[in-house]
């Protein structure tokens, strides 16, 4: 359209104005949240608080004498005896050995889910025939497993590696299946007006949408892999693998319990540092995306 | 274009339906949401279509944008490309504003600094030239539809449909992306069709007014609006004019109150 070109110039300095103050209104100012240390240190108190209480209880069973010092030792005690078995290479031998088992199972149950996973949602007879297979799988106790195991792979690596990935596997397919099923309308019809098809599609939009979904399977996931890891490293015990469950169990046979806790409370820090290592990929992540509650 | 291409006094029409009509399901179920209708948009044209609910005008779109097939007439876009605004901005969140921008561009194969550039020029367009590092959840709406309007824009479509691409916003904002539409349509050369159910808002920005019935959707009148650009949507020309159309469209919704 033909537009008078006296009219034409003079709004449009005033309209620049007009939009960009309009755009400093609308997105909100920064907020000072305190230093890092003050951060910190609000999110730690309740932590090392819960911690104290859990400990103070555990004195007052023992000074009870609810049990014999022996079978229930006490704080102190368990924790003199963690200090002297963690300052022992062989103890770090044995951690490496248990998170070398983790890793690799929770490896090859990402990669199995993913396949299986990716498979299901694209293929809807497939869907049909173990959608609902892959979730009964994954309410099955991993434990149930292991005498299945240990006929197919005797006493050895495959057998806890075999639970291990079963255990898994079905959580990370089910995360990325979800993921894919609830990618937004909206998102799907951008991407069909932009005309993505095939590997294009999976690759700028399906897979990136469903990644949150994606990632919550991966965290659920380990967390079933490392379950029937201990459950494995109990039962299964491979000649000359000195792993966390073997000597949990050693020290079961020598009746030391308090060894026994030691190693309760290693598996315990090893599983929550894992957790904090998700929980920050997933933050991270939401953050990215504007997910958070600001 | 192809040998298809009439030699008739329409040569310029970019779009052209002729007795298009869009029926969904079968039998006793069917819904008929375009009846027969019939328009052209020709090049560098602002078109609006206007109806109330039911009218098949984002059908129509989507007939237009080939999300959909059309049950029966012609439908002419003459091999063009179009690109596709909805009223949400729909942008991806695991990009960044540039990111999206840079979408179109990537799926049509295009280098990493040409993208940049491309991109980097297209956010100057719509004013958001400082905010390309930005992820969308940190703009306002209507700053998203900016991004969205961009993105649009980076397709190189010949054909710009808008799927009342402002209906979520407050009227402050409006206001200022009708001036921001009118600029860039104009300074861009585009042809743009807009649906839109906002009276005010269709002669604001159209050359024309599509009205359409409801139910099934049929052209049941087609307004130019000849008030001088740039325009202003409380300008005495574009409220008389308005109030003539929301008369028409009154009487058109009030018929199905049987």
């Amino acid at each position: 359209m033909p537009v008078d070109a006296v009219q034409e110039d003079t709004p449009s300095v005033s309209q620049d104005n007009e939009v960009s103050g309009l755009d400093a209104l609308e997105t909100a100012p920064k907020t000072d949240r305190g230093s890092s240390g003050r951060r910190i240190w609000s999110s730690a108190w309740p932590k090392l608080m819960a911690v104290a209480i859990v400990l103070l209880a555990w004195q007052i069973v023992v000074w009870s004498k609810w049990k014999p010092d022996f079978v229930l030792p006490g704080p102190g005690t368990v924790f003199h005896d963690l200090g002297d078995v963690i300052t022992t290479g062989d103890f770090w031998d044995g951690v490496r050995l248990t998170l070398t088992r983790a890793a690799t199972g929770f490896l090859l149950a990402v990669v199995i889910g993913t396949v299986v996973g990716a498979a299901v949602s694209r293929f809807a007879p497939l869907r049909a025939a173990i959608g609902s297979l892959i979730t009964g799988l994954q309410t099955m106790p991993s434990i149930m497993w292991f005498p299945l195991a240990i006929l197919l792979f005797q006493l050895s690596e495959s057998a806890i590696l075999f639970v291990v990935v079963i255990g898994a596997a079905p959580s990370v397919a089910n995360g990325l299946i979800s993921g894919i099923d609830y990618v937004p309308r909206t998102w799907l019809r951008v991407g069909q007006v932009l005309g993505m098809k095939g590997f294009a599609k999976y690759r700028h939009l399906i897979l990136p949408a469903s990644l949150p979904s994606f990632i919550s399977g991966l965290k659920q996931g380990w967390a079933f892999s490392w379950r029937s890891l201990m459950a494995g490293e109990l039962l299964v015990i491979v000649p000359g693998a000195l792993s966390i469950g073997v000597r949990m169990q050693q020290a079961r046979d020598l009746s030391d319990s308090s060894l026994v806790i030691s190693y309760i409370i290693v598996v315990l820090v090893i599983g929550i540092l894992i957790d904090v290592l998700f929980n920050a990929a997933d933050n991270a992540l939401r953050k990215r995306w504007g997910l958070t509650g600001n | 274009m192809t040998l298809l291409e009439h030699t008739d006094v329409r040569t310029d029409a970019v779009v052209r339906l002729e007795n298009v009509s869009k029926q969904y399901g079968t039998g006793s179920n069917a819904l008929l949401a375009l009846d027969r209708v019939s328009l052209t948009v020709k090049q560098g044209e602002f078109v609006c279509l206007l109806g109330a609910s039911g009218c098949g005008k984002s059908t129509l779109l989507s007939l237009v944008a080939g999300l959909d097939k059309i049950s029966g007439g012609t439908l002419d876009i003459g091999g063009r490309h179009v690109s596709l605004m909805f009223q949400e901005a729909a942008l991806f969140p695991w990009l960044s504003v540039t990111g999206n921008v840079e979408l179109p561009l990537r799926l049509q194969g295009v280098g990493r600094a040409e993208r940049k550039k491309r991109a980097a020029e297209l956010l100057d367009v719509v004013r958001l030239g400082g905010f390309a590092d930005k992820r969308p959840h940190e703009l306002s709406g209507g700053m998203r539809q900016r991004v969205a309007l961009a993105r649009a824009l980076a397709q190189d479509a010949d054909i710009l449909l808008m799927d009342e691409p402002f209906g979520a916003l407050d009227a402050m904002t409006r206001d200022l992306l009708h001036d921001e539409l009118e600029r860039i349509w104009r300074e861009q050369e585009l042809t743009v069709l807009f649906v839109t159910h906002n009276v005010r808002e269709a002669v604001r920005l159209g050359d024309r007014v599509i009205l359409l019935s409801s139910r099934p959707g049929r052209v049941i009148e087609d307004y130019a609006v000849t008030s001088p650009r740039p325009r202003r949507i409380d300008s005495p020309e574009v409220s008389g004019q308005a109030a003539e159309i929301t008369d028409r469209l009154r009487a058109e919704v009030a018929r199905h109150a049987r």
